[in-house]
């Protein structure tokens, strides 16, 4: 290690001396600029479970199309010189997630960890970040626990969490005149959590939960819920589910035997991925609303972006996808800005900038609690005769502007977090 | 009420499934003394058959129902002549295992093919709508449901009752030695009857394609209640996993609507209790497992 240590340190020193400006503006110490003559960046998450879909090992291939644009960008110029790509399976275990994130760390010498879905497991990476001193950007994790009692200086919330779901979802629907809200939620963390930031902005956009009820996880037989809805009083004209994935599915099928929507109970969804949409068909979401936090087919940008995407996979990108990419291109670009792949310096440079790439519109990093503000959409399901292409199931309904889209920075220092 | 009705009805369909399942088990467990783990893997691979039968060659729901049991049914007694056959005489534990294994292995397969996101089924034309009941209005696919599963549990119980090969297999299934005594060839039947469990498992499995989630986890979900279901039927005993599962199926609809927080833990406290007051099962007779 220290012969290898040595080696790279003339090599970089070589470089500098070759390229005279190579990565000008940064600190020219006298210490090594790059820590082991590579950009480490990790993507762990879950590639065999429930989120392998919708985030798993096509977000990695995602992480290599921003190294290959950061390397374009810069050419000969780029502080970071070599960049390699690393990932692992977490398999939704917050311990596996604790070891792994470790493991990352300490013996692959990664400089940040990305994306990392289930929250327990994010907030074991989140420690471990601490612990380190080194980065991790949560990608897919919904909870605002990482920006609240759990923020720490290495770490960063990204893509979305459940403030912004309950917000953009609750509250405008709320708004659009469904006051009366019936809640089914999955009975563990996640879905708890959801329950109580969309009672929360619903109450706070004048609306009111006539009961919210949680269900066995996984479960797959909702009948029992659905009944509840038709014969509750006041009648709700809401029933907003809080599922994931299979059990969302097995939702959504009952919901439409059951002729819900034809009693007057529309479907409101707290966190959906566009696989979902894709598994089910449109038809059997169509008209339903949810907040995303991108949409391949918004705008020309995004698209091309798309078609690179489905090159390299096959299929389409959800928006944990362009995440992921978004998160390791403006990880490397803080590591340009800093001149060093140094964790302190990089957070620095990450800490109050602003920039707007093809993920993240309007975004800022928010310094006070590591929150990533952009523009987030309120979607809804295109019936099937208006899906023009594959994959084409969305249609942007409003996009809630980045300075609106997230819970302020006071409600994340209330929430104990003490960055700022 | 009718609620109460209604609730009660939900869980006579979540039961179909659960009866259905238990019975395929059962069945098994009787004949060959195995604990079949891939029991689940069958199920989902029953609904996926018919996912891939509609997608890829237009195969109707109603072809699927008949057609994916024979062929699934045959894939059944292919495992168990290659695998299942070499372990019987051994250790219960090394058939578990292989069960076990063969549930993983079945499982990875579709997920590596299909992966983990769920597949589309439509409810078949003529059950699209709702019936009324009376009481109350309800879908008709799951009204269909319940009651395919209630005639295919009576005919199996006729089947084995009023048939020789029932008697057979129910003579084998409680006295295997003495079967074989009377000079009846109990290994003829075995792996038909292996196969007649894992068709029971993919029959249900196209049935829960248009109303559930068709995805490469949903039997290993679903399976962990199943086994429990038999034990309280008792195991073995035909007539009390078919009960039993029904009752499972109204106790946890009832347990949702009116403790949500212990409904998913309630079957396996049942199965506690019930183990405590009777060892073998409702309908389970202990000199059965000789």
């Amino acid at each position: 290690m220290l012969i290898r240590a040595k080696a790279t340190t003339a090599l970089l020193a070589a470089c500098g001396l070759a390229v005279g400006g190579c990565g000008g503006g940064g600190p020219q110490s006298s210490s090594e600029r790059i820590t082991n003559g590579k950009v480490v960046l990790a993507v762990l998450n879950d590639q065999s479970g429930v989120y392998a879909d919708l985030s798993g090992k096509n977000s990695v291939e995602a992480v290599k199309l921003a190294v290959a644009d950061y390397q374009k960008k810069y050419g000969d110029a780029a502080v970071a010189k070599t960049i390699e790509v690393v990932s692992a399976d977490h398999q939704n275990k917050p311990d596996i997630a604790n070891n792994k994130a470790q493991e990352l760390y300490d013996r692959q010498r990664a400089d940040v960890i990305l994306d990392v879905p289930t929250s327990s497991a994010a907030l074991a990476v989140a420690t471990q970040a601490a612990a380190k001193k080194r980065l991790f950007i949560a990608v897919s994790p919904a909870t605002t626990a990482l920006t609240g009692k759990a923020c720490n200086k290495y770490t960063f919330h990204y893509a979305y969490d459940t403030w912004m779901l309950a917000n953009g979802t609750g509250r405008t629907v709320t708004q659009q005149g469904a006051r009366e809200w019936y809640i089914v939620y999955p009975d563990y963390a996640f879905g708890q959590d959801m329950e109580k930031s969309f009672t929360q902005a619903i109450q706070s956009a004048g609306g009111h939960v006539i009961a919210a009820d949680p269900t066995p996880f996984p479960n797959d037989n909702f009948s029992t819920f659905l009944i509840k809805a038709t014969t509750l009083k006041p009648k709700p004209q809401v029933l907003g589910t809080m599922q994931a994935g299979g059990d969302l599915v097995n939702l959504v099928k009952q919901y439409n035997q059951f002729r819900l929507r034809e009693q007057g109970i529309t479907l409101s969804t707290g966190l959906m991925f566009i696989t979902d949409i894709h598994s089910l068909g449109p038809d059997a979401f169509a008209g339903t609303q949810f907040t995303d936090a991108w949409y391949w087919n918004f705008d020309e940008r995004n698209r091309q972006w798309a078609d690179r995407f489905t090159a390299a996979t096959g299929t389409r990108p959800s928006f944990a996808h362009a995440a992921n990419y978004s998160a390791a291109l403006q990880y490397l670009e803080a590591v340009q800005r800093a001149g060093t792949d140094d964790a302190d310096a990089v957070v620095t440079a990450m800490e109050g900038y602003t920039f707007d790439d093809v993920f993240a519109r309007h975004a800022a990093i928010r310094a006070a609690d590591h929150r990533v503000t952009h523009d987030v959409y309120l979607a809804e399901v295109k019936p099937k005769a208006d899906v023009t292409r594959d994959w084409d199931y969305e249609k942007i309904v409003q996009t809630i502007p980045a300075d609106r889209a997230f819970r302020p920075v006071a409600e994340s220092a209330a929430a104990g977090c003490t960055l700022g | 009420m009718s609620d109460f009705v209604q609730q009660c009805f939900n869980g006579l369909v979540s039961g179909s499934f659960y009866a259905l399942l238990a019975l395929g088990l059962a069945v098994i467990f009787g004949m060959l003394g195995v604990v079949n783990f891939a029991h689940g893997s069958f199920y989902m691979l029953g609904a996926f058959s018919a996912y891939i039968g509609l997608e890829s060659f237009g195969v109707p729901f109603w072809v699927a129902l008949v057609a994916v049991p024979l062929l699934l049914g045959i894939l059944g007694m292919v495992i168990e002549r290659l695998l299942i056959h070499r372990l019987v005489d051994l250790d219960p534990l090394y058939n578990f295992l292989l069960t076990f294994g063969v549930a993983l292995v079945l499982q990875d397969l579709m997920k590596r093919t299909y992966g983990v996101q769920s597949q589309p089924y439509p409810v078949p034309g003529g059950l699209a709508g709702q019936v009324n009941l009376g009481l109350f209005r309800y879908p008709a696919y799951q009204v269909f449901v319940l009651a395919i599963s209630v005639s295919v549990c009576v005919g199996v119980w006729v089947l084995l009752t009023r048939t020789r090969v029932g008697m057979i297999v129910r003579g084998a299934t409680e006295r295997r030695d003495l079967t074989r005594a009377l000079g009846v060839n109990v290994g003829l039947w075995v792996t038909p009857v292996f196969g007649f469990g894992t068709a029971l498992a993919a029959f249900s499995g196209v049935l829960a394609a248009p109303m559930r989630a068709v995805n490469p986890l949903m039997g290993a979900d679903l399976i962990l209640v199943v086994f429990a279901v038999v034990v309280i039927g008792g195991l073995g005993s035909i007539v009390g996993s078919v009960l039993a599962g029904f009752t499972i199926g109204m106790l946890q609809a009832l347990g949702n609507l009116y403790v949500p927080a212990l409904s998913q833990t309630l079957v396996f406290i049942v199965m506690a209790v019930i183990l405590l007051w009777r060892p073998a099962g409702l309908f389970g007779r202990e000199e059965a497992r000789a």
